[in-house]
């Protein structure tokens, strides 16, 4: 148990002054604008975007700037802000299938109406290291091609199903209004919204790990990435003063559609079975880690056995908050004096018995 | 009662404003001689949305995280409500928004602001959007499948 600790202040304000001037490094070396880590750190300021679970450019790229580029440090100061604003209400759900698409491919189908396009990945880079990038320059301009894409590519698993050999994602006519982790604790069973909510707050690291677990054989489940895209999707909410729903501007969007295999049960032909990931901006690997849990999540409700740390919805949904873990974890730094020295009495005492037993049991030996 | 043509045109026009650059609105209002007048009715305010997504795209809502968003309302001169709502935090340009959606709401002034602010916003948009469409299609591919085992 941590035990509220009275003075330091000096000494704490001394280490935050030193973490300020470490924070900006040699004062020879120009200074870092938020600006320029907004738009040169583009991935770590998605990154910090989907696990702060808040987006806002300028305010993720302030918050890896603080944060001396510490990413779970920077979404625990985005978790932080979001607490001080009050809530207009939710969106209207986004329509993926309309988004301004970047990159979009499949591969499950060669063919797919509209094309693989491959947008700006790191995908076939040969990984080495470009010494050009440490003198400054401007790359060339990407080629353009004459005709464009078109204004929106659709969805490839709704394109090529049509022996409704994979299982497709229906709106309910009446959704009830999805749980929201920021105002009601987990609760289990937990329902799919909120295991997706959990999901895509969750951190990158830990869901990568456990989609690879399950791609390992913890949890096997035999998926295909059916189609990853990237790209630009309009964000519209009902304003109350307004009586129609107003688009308030884009956001950048990856989308995961993982495609697994499934034997079928007493009740479902033997069909695809999907699992589905999503971040903010550019971020396919998180995507990709959480469409292979999302799927591994559903092993219950699809008739599986739950072997793996994968499936097991309490685990997975209990470890995969980075803000709460750093918490726990990291508080252990700090002044535990009070229950240390109660350990160290029992500690003492049990010596002192097990050596008067011992002494007890040698005189007895003596008689 | 308004019309649904009225509706579908205040939707319309307030999704361009919305991805106008707020240098741009603050110089448009520049141009408009007499400064119109108008009273701000709700200041100017960030908050959030939560932004709700759909379960493998297509299915059924979940919430996918927040957004900030800046909202403003107006009342012009002759008594219109103009209601901005802006991604962001940028609490002038929330007001621009509502500026202009009062101002639009002005049968006299609509169709010169209609081409002096709103097409123009939404002809950036398409440039901006053709732009990366064109650069996403140079990265088309064919894969071409090998034949294993032979």
């Amino acid at each position: 148990m941590y035990v509220a600790v009275k003075g330091g202040e000096r000494a704490i304000a001394n280490a935050h002054a030193w973490l300020a001037e470490e924070r900006r490094g040699d004062p020879a070396v120009p200074e870092l604008t938020v600006a320029q880590i907004r738009e040169q750190q583009r991935l770590a300021v998605d990154r910090v975007m989907t696990e702060g679970s808040l987006y806002d450019p300028d305010l993720a790229a302030l918050a890896l700037k603080q944060a001396r580029g510490d990413q779970v440090e920077a979404i625990f100061l985005l978790r932080a802000y979001r607490t001080t604003l009050t809530r207009f209400g939710a969106t209207v759900p986004l329509e993926t299938s309309r988004m301004t698409v970047r990159r979009r491919v499949s591969a499950i189908f060669k063919d797919v109406p509209g094309g693989q396009v491959l947008g700006p990945t790191f995908d076939y880079t040969h990984r080495l290291l470009d010494f050009a990038l440490a003198a400054n320059g401007e790359p060339p301009a990407a080629p353009i091609a004459e005709t464009p894409l078109a204004d929106t590519l659709p969805g490839v698993i709704d394109v090529l199903n049509r022996e409704s050999l994979i299982e497709t994602e229906v709106a309910p006519s009446e959704a009830p209004t999805p749980p929201d982790l920021t105002r009601e604790p987990l609760r289990f069973p937990a329902p799919r919204a909120m295991r997706l909510q959990n999901l895509a707050r969750g951190d990158e690291g830990f869901l990568l790990a456990l989609g690879y677990s399950t791609q390992r054989g913890y949890g096997r489940n035999h998926p295909f990435a059916g189609e990853i895209r990237f790209g630009e999707v309009t964000v519209e909410f009902e304003a109350p003063e307004l009586g129609f729903a107003v688009e308030l501007g884009d956001i950048e969007l990856t989308e995961c559609q993982m495609v697994n295999q499934f034997a079928g049960s007493k009740t479902e032909p033997p069909q695809f079975t999907r699992g589905y990931g999503t971040s903010f901006g550019h971020g396919e690997r998180k995507a990709m880690g959480m469409a292979l849990v999302d799927r591994a999540l559903r092993a219950a409700e699809l008739g599986e056995e739950v072997t793996s740390p994968a499936q097991d919805t309490e685990f997975v949904l209990y470890h995969s908050d980075n803000v709460e873990a750093q918490g726990f974890v990291q508080h252990l730094k700090l002044p535990h004096y009070v229950d240390f020295q109660s350990e160290l009495t029992v500690i003492r005492g049990m010596r002192r018995t097990a050596a008067q037993t011992r002494e007890a049991a040698l005189a007895e030996a003596a008689e | 009662m308004k019309s649904d043509h009225d509706a579908k045109n205040r939707q319309r026009r307030l999704a361009a404003l919305a991805r106008s650059e707020r240098e741009t609105l603050e110089d448009a209002l520049d141009r408009i001689k007499p400064p119109p007048r108008y009273d701000v009715v709700k200041p100017a305010e960030t908050g959030l949305v939560m932004v709700r997504g759909r379960a493998g795209g297509s299915g059924a809502p979940f919430n996918l995280g927040e957004m900030t968003v800046t909202r403003c309302v107006v009342r012009g001169a002759d008594g219109a409500l103009g209601v901005g709502y802006v991604a962001g935090r940028d609490r002038r340009k929330a007001e621009l928004v509502a500026i202009f959606d009062a101002l639009l709401q002005d049968p006299e002034r609509v169709g010169q602001l209609e081409s002096d602010v709103i097409a123009p916003a939404e002809q950036r948009r398409r440039e901006r959007q053709d732009h990366v469409l064109a650069r996403a299609a140079a990265t088309r591919v064919d894969f071409f499948t090998v034949v294993r085992g032979e």
